[in-house]
Parts: C-alpha cells; structure tokens; sequence
C-alpha cells in the first residue's frame, strides 16, 4: 500500500512534463501506423495522388493528434467530474441538430465549427461512455442488482438513441446501445438480465420492422439477398465482393486495384477503404491492417485491465468497444457478412468528424491510462 | 482489509473477468472476419477475379471499310463515303425509352425510327452500339453533343456509307447494299455493328464476303458508367478486298444512252468472257438504298411496267428466234444428218400432216445449202433439220453453247432459262409433238433464254471454247483465273464446223441478200463483223390475218415481235461478242442488228484489242 500511496501523491503532484512522459507512446506509434494505412490507401483513392483525400487525412491526423494528445494529459477527476455536463451537452447537440435538420428540410447529422465537421451521433458515444462509467463507477455488487440503480443509465441511453434513430441513423443508434450495453456488462449487471433484454429484442424486432424507413428495410433485404437487385441496393456490396474476391492473396498491388480505380467501388475513400485495401494488397494486406486495429482494441483493454479505478476501467472498456465497432460493423459490411450501413473505419477512412472523434475518445482512454493509479475518491487537486 | 477495500475487489474481479470475456469475445468476432476475408479473397478468390475483369473489360468490334468496286479501268464504281451518325449504347443508359424520347426532342425521330431503335436493342448485345439516325448534317451534330448530359448513351461516330458514283448505270452489275436482315446474320460479329451494310444485289452480293472483310476487335477498360478509361488491346481487322470488275463504265454509259425501255445489250469479250457491257433500261439509283427505300420510291419502281428493278439481260427470258439456227445446224452435222453442200428445197412452207409451216418468206427460197439457209435465214430449211434429229439432240448442243443451264456470272438471281425436251414436255403432262420439233428448230416455241445466254453462245461460236460468261477480274490487286483463252475449255466441236458457221454469219452481214446487210460495221473501222438476226413472236399470226397481208408495224406495240442479233467482231479473229434483244422491236435486221453494230463501233473505240486482253490486265490496286 506504501507504494500505492506514493502513487497516489506523485500523482498528485505530478506535473506537466511527467504527464507527458507517461503517455502511452507505443499506443500513439500504433495509432500513426493506422493513419499511415489510411494514408496509402487515400493515395491509392486519390488515383495515385496526395490530393483529394491524402494529404487532409494527413493534416487531420496531426490536428487529432494535439487534440488527443492534450486530452490525454486532463485529469481523469476532472473528466469523471464533467461526465453527466458533457452527457447533456452531446444531447443537446443531438436536439439541435435534429431541429436544424427540420429546418433545413433533410435529414441533416452534422454541425459545423469552422472547417471542421462535427457528427454530434459520433461525438455522443464517448460522451455516452464517460457518463456511464461515472455512474457505475462507485456501485457496489447489491447496488447493482437493485433494478432502480440501473433505471436512470438505461434511460441515458435510450436519450441518444432515440435521437440518432430519429435522424434517421439505425446502425448508429444500434451501434450507441451496443457501446451502452457492453459498459452495463462490464459494469456487472447480472446476466439474466441480459438474456431478458435479448428476448424482449427477439419479440419486438419485427414489429420494429416495420416502423422502418423504406432505405432501411431494403438494406436488410438485400443482404439477406444482394444478387436480386445487381444495380439497386445491392450493387455495392456485390461490387465490394467482387472488389475483395479479386484481391487474392497477395492483391493486385499499389494502385492496381481495378475496381476501385475504375469507380465500380462505390465511396471507396470513406465507407469502402477496407476494400480498397483489400484489392491491392490482398488477404495478407488486409489481415495486416486487421491485425493493426485489433492492436489498438486490445491496448483498450489493457487500459481497462491496469487502471486502479472502477471508472477507469469501464471508460477503457466503452471506448475500446466503441472503436471494436466501428472496425467490426465496416469490415463485416465490406464483407457482406453484416446490412450495408454508413460506417466508417476510423483514422483510415476518409472524413474528418469520424477521426476527430474517435481521437477524442483515444484522448480520454489515454487519460485513463496516464491517471491509471489516480485516487478518484478525492477531487483533483486536494488530499 | 476495510469493507470498501474488499467491495472494490470483488467489483475489480468480476470486471476483470468480464472484460476478459468481452475482449475475447471481440477478438473473435474479428477472427470471424477474418475468416470470411480468407473465403472471400482466397476460396472464391477465382470467381471474383473474372467478375472483376468482366467489369472492366468492354469488347468492342471494329468495322473494316468495305472493299470497293472499280471498273476494268480503275474507275471507282462502288466506294465508301463518310457519315455521320448518332448511336446508342443501351447498356449506359438507365431507360432507353427515355432516352430517345430526349434525343427525339433534339432531333425529331418518326415512330418508325423509334420502333426500329427499340427493336435493334432488344436484338443485340447491350454493350453492341445501335444507330439512332444517319446522315447528320452539322447542325444537328451540334445539337447532339451540346445536350449530351440528357443524352446518356448517345454518342455521335462517322461511320462509312456506300456510294455509287455511277448510279444507274450500273445498279444492275455492281448491285447495293442494305441493313442486315435476321436472315444474314451468318454467324459473323460484324453484322451486328451499327450502320454496316449486306450486299443485296450483283457484285456487291456475290463478293459480299470478300468486300465485307474481317470484323477487328478493340478490348477496352470501361469504369462503372461504361466509360472508356483506355485501349487494352485492339487487333484490327481485315479490310474488304477490292473487286475489279470487267465492265467498262465508260462503254456501259455509252450503251445505255444508245438504248430504249425494255431493250438488253450484252457485250463480252469473246475469248475470255468477261462481260464489258450489261445494259438494260430503265435502271434505278442504287444510293437510294443506303438509306432506307421509302413506301412511295418501291411502289413507283414495282407499279412501273418496264420494270426497273428487274436485270433484263440475266433475267428476261425470252425464246431465241432465228438466232438459234447455228445451234441446230451444228447439231444436224454433228448427227451427221446432213452435209453443208446438201440442199433442202424451200417452197415457202413446209407442210406436216394437216399443218402448214410456213417460211418467213412466203414464195419461197428454193434450193438451200446450209450457208445460204443461214444467210438469209431460211425457216423450211431448220425445219426440216429439226425433223431429221428430233429435240433433245437440238437441246444437247444447245446446252454446250450454255443455253438454258445456269452460267457461272456474278450475279445473284440470274435466270438459267428454259431449254424443252421430251422429257421435260412429258413432265408437263403432255407427249413431244413432231411439230414441236418442227417449231423449235427455227427458235421459236418453248425456249426460255436470257440475253446472256445467247451472248455466251456466240462467244462459244466465236473461240470454240466454252467460255463462262463473268464479271470479275481481280480481286485485292490479284487476277482471278478466266482472263486468258486458254483458261477456257474446248466446246469439243470439230473446227469445219464452227468455220462454217463463222463464214455463214459473215455473211449474213456482209453479202448481198444476207438478214443483216444494212448493218456492217463502218469501213473506217477495218474491221467486219459477223451475226444472225431473229425475230419472235410474241403473238401467232392466224392464216387469216396472214392472207389479208398482214403487217407487223400496224399491231399495237406490245403485240409486236421482239427483235434480236447475235453477233461478233472482227469476224476472222474474234474479241467481241454481243446479244441485243429489243422488245417488241419488231424486226432483228430493222431494230436490233443494227443497234449491235452500233455497240461493236464503240467497243472498237473505247477499247482497242490488245494481245491477251482488253485495256490494262488488272487495275493497280490504288490507295484508297
């Protein structure tokens, strides 16, 4: 305990250089070699050239990295502190968004600060995670079973939810409950209460069906069948098998990728880079940047595993899963294994409110890692 | 340990454990993916690669200029000419209804052309280009490529058009082209290109193949919308040979002009067959069909009696007259029936049982040999030969001088014609009279012969060699086999016989009392000519019309006979050889004969004989 203690007051006391220091440099590397990927295959995008999509990847990237990077160095009680204001800010942006979109007559899911594009849906799953791990930061094993306890962070996450469902988003807002329910399970919520959820799910899925808009009704009729509509719906994830397919092993090579380059591949700098990757640089391309991203999920739940603090821990394990996500659902959408849905792929796609935020939320993981042995039961700055 | 330490760790434990749980269980989740990357890129990685390339790859067909058509002196008569044209890609277009609905805004289509676009993509490829409309004039143009954004799939291309710069005067030899029809579509690719044209009709049917060429292909990488990135691989095609042909278009025009409606002129080269001339009137103008015959333009040329579109020297059938007597002379000496010195007496008639047969002369020739019979065309005398060896002996000679058998010239649709036999006439249901024969053996009676057999059967006369009547000379810049004598058989018909009958046609021309004395060559020529006229026909002549004094120049036009010669020159050592058959001109010696004469003096002009040939052998295969 002498040594936590000491811990605790060099924590205290640490300063500004020593933060930096304890930054997780490694992790920052990985996080640059993910970039790096998704600059050569913006390059290849470009059709072998910086412009349009490289090079702004690459200037984001550095302004993500002093954004993530300064975050990294907050202190975790001061962001434990501001968990429920950041929460009710993220809804907020969600309302108005939601309200400008009415006004501007679309369905409209970005802000704009200046040059920068913000997805507050995006934004809103870190705000999410850190505003559950606050809650569940400091319950108890009975608290936990008790239903009332849990009633207020359900109704947190049906907020967003509703509002991402609204705009109308379904993977997002799927996405948003899944990030939700992975920080309860890691919480310790009991598990039959999980299983009651899943066949509550089962029940109401075909009725939710129904209330569907149309686009999202044909997204999940033709993945179950892509081939009955070659030039609707299904065409782009029959043009990414293809894509894939004809990458092989080894792929066709650096810029050879004749799907992609002959635009057959639809959004082949945002939503269908994996593929790109694919095509030119085959099975062992792809399962190298798939290995990558992997790294970066397991270092979440590295974080999750070293903090010494219950908040630490599941804001570790919200962000790795938010990022999992992402990963997940593009990859298998490329694939054609899950519905085709507007999902990115973080810091290789093409996009700047994406990376920002999923730099913002490797800030604030950062953070837990450099504030790992912080004592969260005293506030910041006194004993 | 306080109570809160241990709380925490008993919370620490469980969430140690389900953070395990829930990275494993992500981890696996990726694992699953990638799997599914090692089926897809891989297990399947085959199939996906060929799809691949099928997306990309967009085969296209390049259309060879057709070979042209030029005359024996190098004159084009058939070429290409450029046209500009909008076509249609039905596979980079949404909806190809709307489509031309846009186009037709821009540049008015009738309904036809509408149904015929909308046909012609149905029948075709998606990726094959359909023609919109032909023969865009420049403004037009203009109009298309500025609304090009609405027009989706359209694009304006120059295609080739053929053209006859002699138009009618040789529709009939050179022939045209059209569209294909589904019957033409042989298997070959390059009858489903846009704007490519069939032969329809002579040379340019015959020698379709050969002037079509061979289809190139050019293999291009298209992106998603059907755009040509670039040319992968192109491997062009084999364009159409030229053909030569032997008709001289300057002596054709000249024949023409010198003809009326209903008239043919054949003019061959005697030793080798080549056909110089082929004239029939009236003609039509075979560019005419480039673009599409209107309803109105083929109900004027069918409702036209004289019958423009029909080719009256290869398919006018018409019994052979008089000019049928050396067949039936030679046959007779080949029976050995009878002898050139032995005389028949010609009393004016012959008679046979109750029937009279009368000569053409009515007070008779008196004693004739078969040189004089011939002269002066004498009937009772080929009567009588007839009697003696009887139809199929007549109808086997006539076979060897290539009457009523198909020839071999280049024109597709070319009647054989009609030579009677026993056999034939039993087939109709009806026994061979004596009469029959009797009739026959001056030419008239069942006979069905064009205008070119008989010209081949004086060439025949003429050489003795059993010349085919044709019309190529080259083909690509190389001879065809034909163009010298010796190419030709013997007719294996002994040489007194033919000499005789040589002599006896002089001598119809050139002597005193022969059919055709008013109608010898010009002196300046130095050259004389030898033929026989005929006369059919074309209505009988009752006994009572004929006791009246019946006159033939008083009978409604088309009740008159028709008029034929046959003839060649220079009679001692033979080029030329021509047919002219007049209809209803009356008289061979009055209307045809001379008309021969008049052809011959031009032949003689335009082309001087020259050792083994007429003019330059093969025209040089110029540059186009």
């Amino acid at each position: 305990m002498i040594f936590e203690r000491r811990l605790l007051l060099r924590d205290r006391g640490a300063g500004v250089l020593e933060k930096f220091w304890r930054i997780p440099w490694l992790f920052v590397l990985l996080l640059c070699g993910v970039a790096a990927v998704g600059y050569v295959a913006l390059y290849s995008a470009g059709g072998g050239a910086p412009e349009p999509y490289a090079q702004r990847h690459a200037i984001r990237f550095g302004f993500g990295l002093v954004v993530m990077l300064s975050i990294a160095m907050v202190d975790i009680r001061l962001i434990q502190r501001f968990a429920w204001l950041g929460y009710v800010f993220g809804v907020g942006l969600l309302v108005l968004v939601e309200l400008h979109g009415r006004v501007g007559g679309g369905a409209q899911r970005w802000i704009n600060i200046g040059p920068l594009q913000l997805q507050p849906s995006e934004l809103m799953k870190i705000l999410l995670v850190v505003a559950l791990a606050s809650w569940f930061h400091r319950a108890s094993w009975e608290r936990m079973g008790n239903p009332l306890f849990l009633l207020p962070p359900l109704i947190a996450i049906a907020i967003p939810a509703a509002l991402i469902f609204k705009q109308p988003n379904l993977g997002n807002a799927l996405i948003t409950v899944m990030i939700g329910g992975a920080v309860f399970f890691a919480a310790g919520v009991r598990l039959w209460k999980f299983a009651l959820v899943i066949a509550a799910i089962g029940v109401l899925a075909p009725i939710a069906y129904d209330h569907l808009h149309d686009y999202q009704k044909a997204r999940i009729t033709t993945f179950l069948d892509p081939e009955s509509d070659p030039l609707g719906a299904g065409y782009n994830i029959i043009q990414s098998k293809i894509a894939l397919g004809s990458g092989g092993l080894w792929g066709k090579g650096f810029l050879q990728g004749t799907q992609g380059h002959l635009n057959f591949l639809p959004e082949k700098q945002t939503d269908f880079i994996f593929t790109m990757i694919a095509e030119e640089f085959g099975l062992v391309g792809a399962l190298s940047v798939l290995g990558l991203l992997a790294a970066v999920i397991a270092f979440g739940f590295l974080v999750a595993v070293v903090s010494r603090h219950q908040f630490g821990r599941l804001l570790a394990v919200g962000l790795a899963t938010n990022y999992f996500l992402y990963v997940f659902v593009n990859v298998a959408m490329v694939t054609g294994t899950i519905p085709v849905g507007g999902v990115p792929l973080p810091l290789i796609s093409h996009g700047g409110s994406a990376m920002l935020t999923t730099m913002v939320g490797f800030g604030v993981l950062m953070s837990a890692y450099v504030h790992r042995g912080a004592d969260l039961d005293a506030g910041p700055g006194d004993g | 340990m306080s109570r809160r330490q241990r709380e925490e760790e008993r919370a620490r434990g469980i969430f140690t454990r389900r953070a395990l749980v829930l990275g494993a269980a992500q981890m696996g989740l990726l694992g699953v993916l990638a799997h599914r990357l090692h089926r897809l890129q891989v297990e399947e990685g085959e199939r996906y690669a060929t799809l691949a390339e099928e997306n990309r790859l967009s085969a296209r067909l390049l259309a060879p200029p057709r070979g042209r058509v030029l005359d024996r002196e190098g004159r084009i008569v058939a070429a290409n000419q450029l046209n500009w044209r909008a076509l249609l890609v039905a596979e980079q277009t949404a909806d190809v209804g709307a489509t031309l609905e846009t186009f037709s805004r821009i540049v008015p289509l009738t309904e036809q052309e509408r149904a015929r676009v909308e046909r012609d993509v149905r029948r075709r490829r998606r990726f094959v280009p359909v023609v919109v409309r032909e023969f865009l004039t420049w403004e037009e143009m203009a109009r298309i490529e500025m609304n090009a954004p609405d027009l989706p799939g359209v694009s304006v291309d120059v295609g080739t058009t053929r053209i006859y710069p002699e138009a009618e005067h040789l529709a009939h030899v050179v022939g045209y082209v059209a569209p294909p029809s589904e019957r033409d579509m042989d298997g070959d690719p390059l009858l489903e290109l846009p704007g490519i044209r069939v032969g329809r009709a002579g040379v340019e049917r015959h020698h379709d193949r050969i002037l079509r060429g061979r289809a190139g292909t050019v293999q291009l990488e298209v992106n998603a919308v059907g755009r040509v990135i670039r040319e992968l691989d192109r491997r062009e095609g084999v364009q159409g040979d030229d053909v030569q042909i032997s008709i001289d278009t300057e002596l054709q025009k000249a024949v023409r002009a010198k003809i009326q409606d209903g008239t043919s002129v054949v003019l061959m080269d005697a030793r080798n067959g080549e056909v110089l001339a082929l004239g029939t009137q009236p003609s039509f103008d075979p560019n005419i069909f480039n673009s599409g015959v209107s309803a109105a333009q083929w109900r004027q040329w069918t409702a036209n009696r004289a019958t423009p579109l029909i080719n009256k020297p290869t398919n006018g059938l018409y019994a052979p007259g008089s000019t049928f007597k050396m067949v039936v002379a030679l046959a007779a000496l080949e029976a050995r029936a009878t002898t050139f010195g032995e005389r028949v007496h010609c009393p004016g008639h012959m008679d046979l049982g109750r029937t009279r047969f009368h000569c053409w002369n009515r007070y008779g020739h008196g004693g004739m040999d078969m040189r004089t019979a011939l002269k002066v065309s004498c009937d009772v005398y080929f009567y009588e030969m007839a009697k003696r060896i009887g139809i199929d002996r007549i109808a086997a000679m006539a076979r060897r001088f290539g009457l009523g058998v198909p020839l071999d010239i280049e024109l597709p649709g070319t009647k054989a014609g009609l030579m009677p036999t026993r056999e034939w006439r039993l087939g109709q249901g009806r026994p061979w009279a004596l009469g029959d024969t009797v009739v026959h053996g001056i030419g008239q009676g069942f006979y069905q012969l064009t205008p070119l057999s008989l010209a081949t059967m004086t060439a025949r006369l003429a050489t003795g060699r059993a010349v085919q009547p044709h019309l190529t000379r080259a083909i690509g810049g190389r001879p065809v086999r034909g163009i010298r004598a010796e190419d030709w058989p013997s007719l294996g018909i002994p040489a007194t016989h033919l000499r005789m009958m040589r002599e006896a046609m002089w001598a119809v021309v050139n002597e005193q009392g022969g059919t055709a004395r008013t109608s010898r060559l010009p002196s300046e020529l130095g050259v004389q000519m030898a033929g026989k006229t005929g006369t059919t026909q074309v209505r009988r002549v009752s006994r009572e019309q004929r006791e009246r004094g019946f006159r033939v120049d008083q009978l409604p036009r088309e009740w008159r006979p028709h008029a034929l010669f046959v003839g060649f020159a220079p009679h001692d050592d033979p080029v030329f050889a021509c047919a002219v058959v007049v209809e209803h001109g009356t008289s061979g010696s009055g209307a045809a004969a001379p008309l021969a004469r008049d052809v011959l003096a031009e032949a003689f002009k335009r082309l001087r004989p020259v050792p083994g040939g007429l003019g330059p052998r093969v025209a040089e295969a110029t540059p186009r």
